[in-house]
């Protein structure tokens, strides 16, 4: 184990991917000679050169098409959003081919691609840049969406996004690049795809939530351990495909459930989850599924409007209470 | 659109069902996914759905009413629609029978007054019929000539045997006029408690019932309104040992229940044309139980019983053995790639056997947490009708009872059922020296048109293999 940072955890996954199979390469904007914007690529042209690390024009719906193209040939490319919004550009190459090429041709291509960058609300990036993008992406039978919340979460679930056949979503977050965390080093350890994990044991509510949200929910959490309120933390890592199981088997010892979401909450990742549980574990709630979600707004500028527009610690602890009766 | 409600098959057997309780009133309206009725089969009591909305405009067969599979049991229609051709037309044949059901059913506050007379010489609406295909789950339209149904008397209701109820407890709108307010676990705790819900005060918002409610309602003693629970909280004492008092009658004859009458008619048709065959194998229980020490020492975690190991051992053989997850069909032999366990539960008045489906591919946390809740939802009578067919192999367990062994009598069309006994503390030989053990012993009864004995042999030797090196049952 090392203590490192989120954007380290993800460069070293990168370097052992890139050492382990010589058809990883990473392409995007910056990622090479400025060593990547958030300088998650930092090292990487120097150590195994121009040929691996690709910088590409201002063009996402070009560079993510190469990648798709070079996935359709074998190699296992990994493209760079310099932020996920960016990505709007590339959705046609993404929904259309990338998810559908395997599905299109029998199975005789398969698409080796992983999509990463940050997403999400970060600090005053603004009505454009701070789009909680999975929304747009889950939705599509082919891909899969990660969304790691811890710098070990980041290697091992990278790693497993390079070793997988399919395309794969996987977005980031500049909030969390700094975050440090304990790190495995060991270059075998992968973290499977569609594993939820449990990061806090309770007994009362179940509370689902990922990236900042889940950092939130445990500040809240330790906040409601004094009121007598014993929360247990869901993290379901991968979006698509859903750990549902780890998800109901939590709701159904707790018989509450609260879904966090940072993005706009209509036809959010909260209502996928809410649907779920209330399907699968109805007869074990004791209270409607609760979900907090962000503002149906654009992003504000302003700091104080910023705020306001994402779900703060005190939403989500009256959401707790309120399901607990309290 | 009129849509008729019919008596469901919900099991492969079942021919007649029985109207416990209508949990919709005539007036009252329905949308598709409704519970409106619990039904009597031969097996179990099953809620049963509307697949259509509309107004419960009329309801034939009352409570207590029995009729055959694909009888007309009621009517759901808009308010304005006229049902009178439905209603003529099926009773129709037997004049006599549409006397209890006209009779029978107060009449119909939503049906606006003018309504038949404007409509009657107006085209015949469109009607559709559904059935339940207890295999698949799916509904399939039934064509119009089969779904035109023709209720019978529902005299039988009234020499029909008091059999025993498996729904605990009373619903709370009956029992209040109204609809009560309650969370879903709330239901659930009071219906396997025993606790009247109606007579409950609501804490949480608007009134609502919610867990604490009925667990304060709990512990403050038996409540008034509570029916009395017969599988109250176990006992931690041992209940005392009475033999009964001689009485002055020298027999007595018990009426058959549905389902005492349904295990005597079906298991004659297993035992007397199924040549069965037994093998019986002892195992070393030793590992397999320190491991579902460890498993249950871990918070949080279902708490997984003897039977769930068996369970997931039979899957993960059944796969190495296909063979014996067969079914013998007459001129051919149904080799099953899934494994549906049926898991034999014994009620008060029988058994039932739900099925776990796809053991294969689950891991032995959800097999314990789903086997858990077949097993209480049977006893509550709440299992759906989806969940009591299609299994491909059996396992009945006695071992609770301190039966050291037994053979079981397999249930058609299944190829084989294993008898399970109690892991007991023995004297054992391990390496030439006396030593105390657990062992276990079970019996896995074959059907020998499927298979032969030394297939269910090593089929056993297997299940023995996977409980004895139980970290197998876990990867």
């Amino acid at each position: 184990m090392a203590i490192m940072t989120y954007r380290e955890a993800l460069n070293l996954a990168l370097r052992e991917e890139m050492d382990r199979d010589p058809r990883v390469f990473v392409m995007g904007e910056e990622v090479g000679l400025y060593d990547g914007a958030y300088k998650v690529t930092q090292g990487l042209l120097k150590a195994y050169g121009d040929k691996r690390i690709i910088d590409t024009p201002i063009c996402e719906s070009g560079f993510t098409g190469v990648g798709v193209g070079a996935a359709m040939l074998g190699l296992r490319p990994v493209i760079e959003m310099m932020t996920f919004n960016f990505s709007i550009l590339a959705l046609d190459q993404i929904v259309n081919s990338a998810a559908k090429m395997c599905y299109m041709s029998g199975g005789q291509y398969p698409i080796p691609l992983v999509v990463r960058g940050p997403g999400g609300p970060a600090a005053q990036l603004a009505a454009q840049h701070s789009q909680s993008m999975e929304t747009y992406f889950y939705h599509v039978p082919g891909l899969k969406v990660v969304r790691p919340t811890t710098p070990a979460d980041a290697k091992g679930l990278l790693k497993s996004a390079i070793r997988d056949d399919n395309p794969v979503i996987f977005i980031e977050a500049e909030t969390l690049y700094a975050v440090k965390g304990e790190v495995p080093d060991d270059p075998d350890f992968t973290i499977p795809l569609g594993k939820a994990i449990i990061r806090r044991e309770g007994t009362d509510v179940t509370v689902v939530a990922y990236m900042g949200m889940m950092y939130r929910a445990m500040e809240v959490a330790e906040e409601l351990a004094k009121e007598g309120i014993s929360c247990e933390l869901v993290d379901p890592r991968t979006l698509r495909p859903m750990d549902t199981d780890t998800i109901v088997s939590s709701v159904r010892k707790t018989h509450r459930a609260v879904v966090l979401e940072a993005g706009a909450g209509f036809a959010g990742m909260g209502s996928e989850i809410a649907s779920e549980i209330t399907e699968e574990a109805f007869d074990d709630l004791d209270a409607p599924v609760e979900r907090v979600t962000g503002e149906n707004a654009p992003m504000p500028y302003a700091k104080n409007l910023e705020l306001l527009k994402t779900p703060s610690k005190a939403k989500i602890a009256d959401a707790i209470r309120k399901v607990c009766y309290r | 659109m009129i849509t008729k409600v019919v008596m469901p098959k919900l099991s492969d057997a079942m021919e007649t069902g029985k109207v416990i309780k209508w949990l919709k009133k005539e007036g009252d309206a329905i949308k598709g996914g409704d519970v409106i009725a619990e039904i009597e089969t031969d097996k179990a009591n099953v809620e049963i759905e509307a697949f259509g909305s509309g107004v419960l405009r009329k309801v034939i067969v009352d409570e207590g009413g029995q009729v055959p599979v694909g009888d007309l049991i009621a009517v759901i229609a808009d308010p304005a629609e006229n049902i009178e051709p439905v209603l003529a037309g099926a009773p129709k044949a037997t004049p006599s029978a549409a006397a209890p059901a006209v009779t029978g059913a107060p009449p119909d506050p939503a049906k606006p007054a003018a309504v038949p007379a404007a409509s009657a010489p107006g085209p015949v609406p469109a009607t559709e019929t559904y059935k339940s295909a207890p295999e698949t789950g799916k509904v399939v339209p039934l064509t119009p000539e089969s779904g035109a149904p023709r209720p019978q008397p529902a005299a039988a209701a009234a020499a029909a045997p008091a059999g025993p109820r498996l729904v605990a407890a009373p619903r709370a709108e009956a029992a209040t006029g109204g609809r009560v307010k309650a969370s879903p676990l709330a239901r659930k705790i009071a219906a396997q408690r025993g606790v009247d819900i109606g007579g409950l005060q609501g804490s949480g918002p608007g009134g609502r019932i919610v867990r604490r409610d009925v667990e304060a309602a709990l512990a403050a003693g038996p409540a008034p309104a509570a029916v009395a629970a017969p599988a109250a909280a176990p006992a931690p004492t041992r209940a005392p040992f009475v033999i009964p008092a001689r009485t002055d009658a020298e027999y007595e004859d018990l009426a058959l229940t549905p389902m005492r009458a349904t295990i005597a008619k079906r298991m004659p048709q297993s035992k007397a044309p199924v040549p069965h065959f037994y093998v019986t194998s002892e195992v070393a229980m030793d590992r397999a139980w320190e491991l579902r020490a460890e498993l249950n020492a871990l918070e949080g975690s279902p708490k997984v019983s003897v039977n769930d190991l068996v369970i997931r051992a039979c899957a993960l053989a059944l796969l190495r053995h296909p063979g014996v997850n067969a079914s013998f069909q007459g001129n051919t032999i149904r080799v099953y790639h899934r494994a549906h366990i049926g898991i034999a539960v014994a009620l008060d008045g029988g058994l039932i056997t739900p099925v776990l489906r796809d053991c294969d591919v689950k891991p032995l946390v959800q097999i314990a947490a789903e086997s858990r809740d077949l097993a209480e939802r049977a006893r509550a009578g709440k299992l759906r009708a989806s969940e009591i067919s299609g299994a491909t192999f059996s396992i009945s367990n006695l071992g609770m009872l301190d039966v050291e062994e037994f053979s079981a009598i397999i249930n058609p069309p299944e190829g084989a059922i294993l008898a399970v006994g109690s892991v007991a503390e023995k004297a054992v030989v391990v390496d030439g020296a006396l030593a105390v053990g657990r062992r276990m012993r079970m019996t896995i009864s074959c059907d020998h048109r499927a298979m032969d004995g030394a297939m269910g042999a090593r089929f056993l030797q297997d299940v023995k293999r996977l409980l004895e090196e139980p970290l197998r049952l876990l990867v």
